[in-house]
């Protein structure tokens, strides 16, 4: 046990005074809350308008104003022809074009009708729908106020009630893929990079040839990456709370449990890839291209799973963070408790096993 | 061997914060000499030579190598200088031949000096199966050499070598040394810096380097003299039994 | 001259000969550009609903065709209790449960007013807000049904109507990949450029070349475009086949507007890109520290460039840090260049300060690579 514990403390001594490399290991997390919680964002404000307004009478005046007050539109220009809005569009940042034509109100009220222009830059799709949406639900808006004085009859209400997040925080999608990230980042690229680190410099083979059990020196190699991402992960949730006003409610002893199983689920993947790296630059390359972007893209927290392809789909599941992120949710948001996430748990726990199994066979093979 | 100096320092000094490496060190060395610079691990000779090749600023103090100034006058001392580090850096993803056009090339040889200088040195060296092999798969002792070959193959006045015989065997270092003598035969001044004290007596002259002071220079023979010794293990003995920095 | 021959022909054959990397580089990132595309779909549509259906009167099954039939909506579920509704929520098996109250039909036509319990799933907030609003609005169509055949008076003819036309400029199909295929190219070419070249003098530092190199006359100007240039055509190469065969081929991405200019741009960024590896590379004493850092500015950059967030939510401190990267200048500009066709005169500044960032960004890694230290 003692010499167990020499071998931690060294792997501890290489951690703690790489000073670079630390920042990186703590300052990543912190500034991701940040960026997710506060800077990124889905929804979309203060979009760049310009509008057309031939008419320019009161009814076009009441439209804009009721524009100009909403907080997903910003009016950049009041353009004076169609052919500058063409111009508009290449030069820069504006996604949306309304034009009134001329005539507008006299339209409305002697012949009962009037027509808008929407004109939406495609190049972003969704954008362009949601901000057609907003702009024409503005102008319904405005449509149903003219017609207030004629009382409607059958009238359905719809009452909407927003389950878990009330406020539609972008927050509560984020974090725990944020959680999910980092723990795979630190522990998967990390590891194998410190492993092939010791392979290249020789160091391997006078740890290797000295009486202890290779298996416990990479077992001491993990601990340090162990303990600093259960530091990372109480620092994560300790911002979300108090910065962003995430809810924990659920066990959050079972939250820290089911992530150390993910920790060592990421450390098993670091050690397989140290296995087959050659060089540190190699084990890099692998962690980044290989896992991190699958893990930012297939987790489900960046992009919704049920949009992808259904190929794509079963990629996910080979993910170890798409489960964890989905206990996570369950966790801390939805407020249960094992008996719904068991399942999750299980695949977890079945993926570590069969990393662990295949790094370790993989490991001895290379010993003899 | 003429007397011309082509180096010459005049309190050379390095300091790392309170810790001072090279202790106001003042010698000079001859043009064509074989000039053995020694001293224990930990006594500054790393530090000294990384100064005089340009690759570390002195604290204080003064030098010239090859006639040109060691503050304002770097890349000129470096036109005329070769290098041969502890790590024997050769690329070693490259093979013999690339080594020998790239480092060839940087120093300014034309197409037609390389190709007749790589010729002659893989004759020389005896490397012709080896010559578009990667450097990588080369036994030690033939990197050594190669490497040795590499840092002098634009003729320069000095070459520093820096511990350049680590871990090969006395055959090989003969082989290495012989190497050397021709070179100094040719009129390149050698400047090696060795904790094999037996290296000591091939050189011309030697100083020792103790705690980043000097505290002997004189042929091996004079040496051994003034200090009773029969052999330059037992010359250092004596003067670095006091020594108070031991390791590198 | 001949002094940066010789260095650039070292380098690659350093590059091609180290065949751990070869695949990352190249292969790697158009695997990923076919893959990420497929998977960045923002896009609300297939939204789960759970219908409790108290009332089974025409009205609630009319409703409900509706809504099946909006293409927005898959009825995950159809039953007569809320908890088993919200037992599917729990389970992720749906995201939203629409509860209609028993005698529905009868008490919208007496009472003239009834209410329709909706309750979303708000976990994901941007979902739950379309879905929302989707389903309002397939409501409020309905309504609009029922009163026109209930209630055939003339009092609403006189409403007055606005109608909306709405069109889309630039992607007329509304493709989502057309925005985003040229967005993760730049992101593809950005993390191999960087990295590469944030490791490269690192290595060198390492293995104790790098004294080598310093002993000898090369100038540093000629030691930094040495291990800039083969990264640099790297990158163009990589870009071009990222466009022509992977964004052309797959998705039918042909740049509407000049290749010259887009060519233009990518040259000048890639040097700015680079200078930004070289210099992490002149602080970093061993690889781990190199692609720590790098990787610490990439995935900021990368997240604050507008490629999956729109930069005009962003609060005023962010929108700062996103305009002093340089990637989010060229994600900009690529899908200005081709998607709109924009021209020289819409993206000069953003030329101007692109070649400001390659000019101190370079300056900076000669400034601080110094061979005697």
């Amino acid at each position: 046990m003692k010499q167990f514990l020499t071998f931690v403390r060294k792997e501890f001594y290489h951690v703690f005074r790489d000073k670079k490399t630390l920042l990186m290991l703590f300052g990543l997390p912190i500034v991701q809350i940040v960026l997710f919680g506060f800077a990124l964002t889905n929804e979309i404000k203060n979009s760049k308008i310009v509008i057309c307004d031939y008419a320019k009478d009161e009814a076009t005046q009441q439209i804009i104003n009721k524009i100009e007050a909403s907080q997903n539109f910003d009016i950049q220009k009041t353009l004076f022809s169609h052919r500058q809005i063409e111009e508009a569009f290449k030069a820069g940042n504006i996604k949306l074009a309304i034009i009134f034509p001329a005539n507008f109100n006299n339209d409305l009220s002697h012949l009962h009708q009037a027509q808008v222009q929407i004109i939406a830059d495609a190049s972003d799709p969704n954008t362009a729908n949601t901000l057609t949406n907003y702009a024409t639900a503005i102008i319904m808006d405005y449509q149903q106020e003219l017609m207030k004085n004629n009382v409607v009859p059958f009238r359905i209400v719809p009452e909407i009630r927003m389950l878990y997040n009330p406020e539609l925080k972008g927050a509560t999608n984020f974090v725990p893929g944020v959680m999910a990230l980092v723990l795979m980042l630190v522990c998967v690229m990390m590891t194998s990079v410190s492993i092939v680190r010791e392979k290249e410099n020789g160091t391997m083979e006078v740890l290797l040839v000295s009486p202890f059990n290779p298996f416990l020196v990479i077992i001491a190699k993990a601990i340090p990456f162990l303990l600093l991402s259960i530091v990372n992960l109480s620092v994560i949730l300790i911002l979300s709370v108090t910065l962003l006003d995430m809810p924990i409610n659920g066990s959050i002893s079972l939250l820290f449990a089911e992530s150390i199983l993910l920790i060592i689920t990421a450390l098993s993947l670091g050690l397989l890839i140290s296995n087959v790296a050659q060089s540190q630059q190699a084990a890099m390359l692998i962690s980044l291209m290989g896992m991190l972007v699958p893990t930012m893209l297939f987790t489900g927290f960046m992009f919704p799973i049920e949009n992808m392809p259904v190929p794509l789909q079963v990629i996910c599941n080979i993910i170890p963070a798409k489960w964890y992120y989905t206990i996570v949710k369950s966790i801390m948001i939805k407020g249960l408790g094992f008996s719904a996430i068991w399942k999750e748990t299980l695949v977890l726990f079945g993926m570590t096993v069969f990393l662990l199994v295949v790094s370790f066979k993989k490991f001895k093979t290379r010993l003899v | 061997m003429t007397n011309e100096t082509v180096i010459k320092t005049d309190k050379l000094t390095k300091r790392f914060g309170d810790f001072i490496a090279t202790n106001e060190i003042t010698f000079e060395v001859y043009a064509g000499e074989i000039f053995g610079f020694l001293g224990a691990n930990g006594a500054g000779k790393t530090t000294a030579m990384k100064m005089l090749c340009g690759l570390s600023t002195p604290s204080s103090g003064n030098a010239t190598i090859a006639g040109f100034d060691i503050y304002k006058q770097t890349e000129e001392i470096k036109k005329n200088i070769g290098y041969m580090s502890q790590k024997f850096s050769l690329y070693e993803d490259l093979t013999v031949l690339e080594n020998i056009q790239f480092f060839g090339g940087i120093y300014g040889l034309t197409d037609k000096q390389l190709k007749a200088k790589s010729n002659q040195l893989i004759e020389t060296l005896g490397m012709q199966n080896e010559a578009k092999k990667l450097v990588a798969s080369l036994p030690l002792g033939w990197k050594q050499k190669l490497a040795f070959s590499v840092a002098i193959l634009h003729e320069p006045k000095i070459v520093f070598l820096d511990e350049p015989t680590g871990g090969v065997d006395p055959i090989v270092r003969r082989q290495f040394w012989d190497l050397i003598y021709s070179a100094a035969d040719r009129g390149i001044t050698i400047f090696v810096t060795t904790h094999y004290m037996d290296e000591a007596e091939y050189c011309n002259r030697v100083s020792m380097m103790v705690d980043g002071v000097i505290k002997a220079l004189d042929t091996p023979d004079n040496l051994k003299k003034q200090f009773s010794a029969s052999s330059m293990d037992d010359v250092f003995f004596e003067l670095a039994r006091g020594a108070k920095r031991k390791a590198d | 001259m001949r002094t940066l021959k010789f260095l650039l022909q070292k380098e690659f054959k350093q590059i091609f000969r180290n065949k751990a990397l070869l695949p990352l580089i190249f292969v790697v990132p158009i695997v990923q550009l076919l893959i990420l595309p497929l998977a960045a779909d923002y896009e609300v549509k297939n939204i789960n609903i759970s219908i409790v259906d108290h009332d089974h009167s025409t009205f609630s099954r009319n409703l409900i065709s509706k809504i099946t039939s909006s293409g927005y909506f898959r009825l995950a579920d159809y039953s007569n209790s809320f908890q088993s509704a919200f037992n599917q929520i729990e389970s992720d098996k749906s995201d939203l449960i629409l509860e209609i109250p028993q005698g529905f039909e009868k008490n919208l036509v007496r009472e003239n007013e009834q209410k329709l319990f909706i309750a979303v799933n708000a976990i994901n907030g941007v979902k739950a807000g379309l879905g929302g609003a989707y389903l309002n609005q397939i409501i409020t169509a309905y309504n609009a049904d029922i009163r026109l055949q209930w209630f055939q008076s003339d009092k609403f003819n006189t409403a007055p109507v606005i109608t909306v036309a709405s069109s889309n400029w630039f992607n007329p199909f509304m493709n989502y990949r057309f925005f985003m295929v040229p967005g993760i190219l730049v992101v593809l070419v950005t993390m191999v450029g960087a990295y590469m070249c944030a490791l490269n003098i690192v290595k060198e530092k390492e293995a104790g070349t790098i004294e080598q190199i310093n002993v000898t006359p090369i100038k540093k100007y000629q030691l930094i475009l040495g291990k800039l240039i083969p990264f640099w055509i790297i990158g163009m190469f990589v870009f071009s086949v990222g466009l022509f065969v992977v964004a052309r081929l797959v998705y039918g991405i042909v740049p509407v507007g000049s290749l010259l200019l887009l060519y233009g741009y990518l040259s000048i960024y890639l040097i700015a890109l680079l200078g930004l590896g070289l210099l992490i590379s002149t602080f970093a004493e061993t690889q781990q520290q190199a692609m720590s850092v790098a990787f610490f500015f990439i995935m900021i950059f990368m997240l604050m460039s507008g490629l999956f967030t729109s930069l005009d939510g962003m609060p005023q401190w962010a929108y700062i840090i996103a305009k002093c990267s340089p990637v989010t200048y060229f994600i900009e500009v690529v899908r200005m260049v081709v998607l709109k066709g924009s021209g020289f005169s819409d993206i000069k500044n953003h030329f101007v300060i692109m070649i400001g960032f390659a000019v101190l960004l370079n300056g900076l890694a000669i400034w601080n690579y110094k061979k005697t230290s």
